[in-house]
């Protein structure tokens, strides 16, 4: 048996993966909608090119598939930006350890004042968001971060630097649902340009994370590309690749994956693949009608239409209102963002929206109760 | 490129295993096996005599490309299935073992935690560990992770020909399996066969629907052609069955406005 993903991914070449997709004609893409099973050259066609005349047919099967797996449905999350301190250079962010700019990082009080503010507006499900700064943001601050949260939140994902196999259970038994770890790219040779200086440097580091916390049993993984760094086809092909291969591996978790594209940051970047509207819903439904169960995630870095739009065609879990700097809600509203959002609008506002749909917004689906301390 | 299966140690050119018992006599019993091509084939430790030097049953197969696969048939418990177990290793000088285990006697359901116990024990004491179990996905990942070389669940309750009752969840087992996946008991045809392939299996174990037929040659040789055509037919991409046309109510209209 495979011992982690990278022997899996050194076994497919870039060029000839992209050539494979813009290869895909409009008799693969029909054939992609007609099986039973999807698999992944089927997944190929649904992101090609190919596929862009069948958009709408794609968006009624992923609404159908949604629908019948989760029901009308739609979870709220929202994100919690803990620290913007961080040791990497990365070309794209705006927490990248070249800015010049004052860093932040939340004290135990500042966390209360956040966590109540954000379980004020309704929130049970927090995404917890730092840099990479192993020295001062590392596993004794989340450890004291998470006795906070834990008196707010019924649901807690952490979306910060990779950490080791143990430490990982550590924070499971600590009370973490859900680890995100996004690689970024699946792009070998390129991603060290983009990531030049720090831990994160290390491609096959990151590359063996999800192993690693499949490996803890943490409840669910969440995966997902930088879209705009790379191809994103070639890109969200590994995705759906490390999926498949992590459902097989660690069958008792769940998965997630969000969508990321490239928004305007204090680093400034040109985007090497842009994605319109249009593909973000392609890639959206393809992943939809490739597999029921995962749950697909979208972020307040998309527009209003877009967000009013999409989240009824194969999304299971929406933030709102968020603010991308810690301490953004209350305590420190200026400091450092990692990204400008872009549907600003409140929570409330954002519910009737989903309400008007005939969709139920979920704002507690979890409780640490349910774990086995 | 040769389509070839790997379990374990082991590569195989023919997808089709077999089975030894309920043949009218030996000669027909490795006539037939020889005519189905099959590179595998159990043999029921209970039936070999093995004081003898000359184990009867085995005899029959001198001079042919074949592995045996001993199984634990007959067994009730783990601890018995452990021991038939490395009695096996001994008669037949192969660390590979067929665990089956079934308490019930009428329909000879196999037990899944007898069976997902001996299988831990057995993996760590060097078997190349096959379960027959019943179509149960989560047991199959469960035997998988301590180790089991592959997993047999069952297409019906054994020796019924009743074809493939579980496909559903065979074909979920399929999907989600990291060893080969080997449908067993109940393909009581070719077309069973042949279906099992198509839906993706690694292979298929038949032995009531050969041994008792009334031309078992004949019946051995249908079974090796259903078996390749249904492998060829999966590996070359089924066309798929027409579902209806598309609905009105554009869904993505909105995106035509930016």
């Amino acid at each position: 048996m495979t011992t982690d993903f990278s022997a899996i991914h050194k076994t497919y070449d870039w060029s000839l993966l992209a050539e494979s997709i813009y290869n895909k004609t409009s008799k693969d893409v029909q054939r992609a909608l007609e099986n039973r099973h999807v698999d992944l050259e089927d997944f190929k066609a649904l992101i090609s090119p190919a596929a862009q005349p069948f958009l709408e047919s794609m968006a009624q099967k992923s609404q159908k598939i949604t629908q019948s797996r989760f029901g009308k449905t739609i979870q709220m999350y929202v994100p919690l930006y803990l620290s913007n301190e961080c040791q990497n250079i990365c070309t794209y962010c705006g927490f990248s350890l070249n800015i010049d700019i004052p860093r932040k990082t939340l004290t135990p009080d500042e966390i209360h004042t956040e966590a109540k503010h954000l379980r004020d507006l309704g929130y049970h499900h927090v995404l917890v968001v730092t840099g990479e700064a192993n020295k001062s943001v590392g596993m004794p601050y989340f450890l004291e971060a998470l006795e906070i949260l834990k008196q707010y939140f019924s649901q807690i994902s952490f979306e910060v630097q990779p950490l080791e196999t143990k430490e990982y259970i550590e924070l499971k038994k600590r009370g973490v649902y859900s680890i995100l770890v996004y690689q970024e790219t699946y792009r070998q040779d390129e991603y060290k340009k983009h990531h030049p200086k720090g831990k994160k440097s290390n491609f096959l580091y990151r590359l063996k994370t999800p192993d690693r916390i499949g490996n803890a049993e943490i409840d669910r993984v969440g995966l997902g590309v930088l879209i705009g760094l790379e191809d994103w086809r070639v890109d969200s092909f590994f995705t759906a690749l490390h999926l498949s291969y992590l459902e097989k591996t660690y069958w008792r978790s769940k998965y997630s994956i969000s969508f990321p594209r490239l928004r305007p940051c204090a680093n400034g970047i040109d985007l090497k693949s842009v994605m319109s509207d249009k593909e973000l819903l392609q890639l959206i439904c393809a992943y939809r009608i490739f597999n029921a169960q995962v749950e697909l995630s979208l972020s307040t870095r998309e527009s209003e239409v877009f967000r009013n739009n999409a989240f009824a065609l194969g999304i299971t879990s929406i933030s709102a209102e968020s603010s991308t700097n810690p301490g953004g809600y209350v305590v420190n509203k200026d400091s450092l963002k990692q990204f400008d959002v872009h549907d600003t609008r409140s929570t409330k506002e954002y519910i009737s929206v989903i309400k008007s749909k005939g969709y139920d917004p979920v704002f507690k689906d979890w409780d640490a109760v349910l774990y086995d301390q | 490129m040769k389509d070839s299966l790997c379990i374990a140690d082991k590569t195989f050119t023919s997808r089709l295993f077999t089975g030894t018992g309920k043949f009218s006599d030996g000669e027909t019993m490795a006539a037939a096996i020889k005519a189905s091509e099959s590179e595998l084939t159990t043999v029921a430790l209970k039936r070999i005599e093995i004081d003898q030097d000359d184990q009867h049953i085995l005899s029959y197969f001198k001079g042919m490309n074949i592995s045996f696969l001993p199984n634990t048939s007959g067994v009730k418990t783990a601890k018995e299935a452990v021991f038939a177990a490395k009695m096996a290793r001994e008669a037949l000088q192969t660390n590979w073992i067929k665990l089956e285990i079934h308490p019930d006697q009428k329909h000879l359901m196999p037990d899944p935690i007898e069976t997902l116990k001996a299988a831990e024990v057995l993996v760590k004491e060097g078997f190349v560990v096959l379960p027959y179990i019943h179509a149960d996905p989560v047991l199959c990942k469960r035997l998988e992770d301590v180790g089991a070389q592959a997993v047999m669940p069952l297409g019906s309750p054994i020796g019924t020909n009743l074809g493939l009752k579980t496909a559903d969840f065979l074909s979920l087992i399929i999907r989600q399996s990291n060893v080969p996946v080997i449908i067993d008991a109940g393909i009581g045809s070719p077309s069973d066969a042949a279906k099992a392939f198509e839906m993706g299996a690694d292979a298929v174990l038949v032995n009531t629907a050969i041994a008792a037929s009334q031309n078992p040659i004949g019946m051995a040789k249908a079974f090796k052609q259903a078996c390749q055509s249904g492998r060829q037919a999966f590996l070359s991409g089924l066309p798929t069955k027409k579902t209806s046309a598309q609905a009105s109510s554009p869904l993505t209209s909105f995106l035509d406005d930016n």
